[in-house]
């Protein structure tokens, strides 16, 4: 195994082993977050953002690491992102989760990995296709919030903060 | 608040901070030892996934593909990102025994009933509608959740918003209807 992909399985284990212990890998907390039941996942996914996007903020002014944003392309991010929501509700995992869950031993969770295989397969023959339409209708290209908004990150951190604590005592206060 | 959850399960505020850290720590790693910055992400590896399993039927098909190209079909540092999380996923369950073996989600068979085929077709189905989801929007809940939103990304804002939008829509449809 290369250095590289001995990387990338050592960081898998820990992100599986912190998925798992958080409890996030199951059908019941995916679909409770989504009928507005349970929001341990957005309690989780939240969280890992806050100190992420502190440690990302640090690192990319110092120019230690460089920032790699996707596309804001809006027919991909949105028409995309509605086809994605809509699979996620079925299936009731992410492409993550999925294979997480198969670890835990959830095996019905291979279906939905299944699915997102050949789901990729079509992807790639659609490719084409989406090309021409969808991805050419507006690209508004990599762009960071504070490239888009004209201010600096380090004003939009602590805002970003008040809004996710807020949002974090309010689903403590309804139980959620 | 407890450190535990009644399910044996870390307290989610914990374990998605140690999740923060982590990430930090790979866009470190991966930047100074690969010299190449990676971000945590997950469902591109489904199109390398597929890729592989393809070219063993048919090789030509798969290098005449402009997409597989682009994407390029090989085991990657995602790719092995993405087998650690199974490992790491048994590894914790199994330690605390939460580990098991399950052929229905409760939840799917309170709705849909026990039937195993019937939860598979659904899977497959949400599966691959979501996985061309994914793959229009560049990214699924990890690349533009987590990785995105780190970031202080557009697109990623943009994408939760519409995951978790029509995943709330589609969910109440799904779900609800014979508990009302």
């Amino acid at each position: 195994m290369s250095t590289e992909q001995m990387l990338g399985l050592g960081t898998g284990i820990i992100f599986g082993f912190l998925l798992q212990k958080g409890r996030v890998l199951r059908f019941e907390k995916q679909i409770g977050a989504m009928l507005l039941k349970d929001m341990t996942i957005f309690k989780f996914m939240l969280s890992a953002i806050l100190v992420g996007m502190v440690g990302i903020l640090v690192l990319s002014q110092a120019g230690t690491i460089s920032l790699s944003h996707k596309p804001m392309n809006v027919g991909a991010v949105l028409l995309g992102g509605a086809l994605f929501g809509c699979g996620w509700a079925v299936m009731g995992y992410c492409p993550g989760t999925s294979i997480g869950a198969l670890g835990e031993g959830r095996w019905h969770a291979f279906f939905a990995a299944l699915g997102m295989i050949l789901g990729a397969a079509l992807y790639a023959r659609l490719y084409p296709f989406f090309k021409a339409t969808v991805l050419a209708w507006q690209d508004y290209g990599k762009i960071g919030l504070p490239e888009a908004l004209g201010i600096s990150p380090w004003a939009i951190l602590p805002v970003f903060f008040a809004v996710v604590i807020a949002v974090f005592v309010w689903f403590e206060k309804k139980n959620l | 608040m407890n450190w535990k959850t009644s399910d044996g399960g870390w307290n989610p505020y914990l374990a998605g901070a140690l999740l923060g850290v982590l990430a930090v720590v790979s866009v470190l790693a991966t930047t100074r030892i690969l010299g190449k910055t990676s971000y945590l992400g997950t469902s591109t590896t489904f199109v390398r996934a597929a890729g592989l399993l393809e070219r063993t039927a048919s090789p030509d098909q798969v290098a005449a593909n402009e997409y597989y190209t682009k994407e390029k079909v090989k085991v990657d540092w995602q790719f092995m990102l993405v087998c650690g999380v199974f490992l790491g996923a048994m590894i914790s369950s199994l330690t605390d025994r939460s580990f098991k073996f399950e052929a229905v989600p409760p939840a799917w068979a309170e709705r849909f009933g026990p039937s195993a085929v019937k939860r598979a077709g659904g899977a497959i189905v949400g599966g691959i509608i979501a996985m061309v989801g994914a793959r229009m929007a560049d990214g699924c809940p990890s690349g533009h959740g987590l990785s995105g939103m780190m970031q202080m990304s557009v697109s990623a804002f943009v994408a939760l918003a519409m995951f978790f939008g029509f995943g709330v829509l589609v969910a109440h449809f799904v779900y609800r209807r014979r508990q009302q």
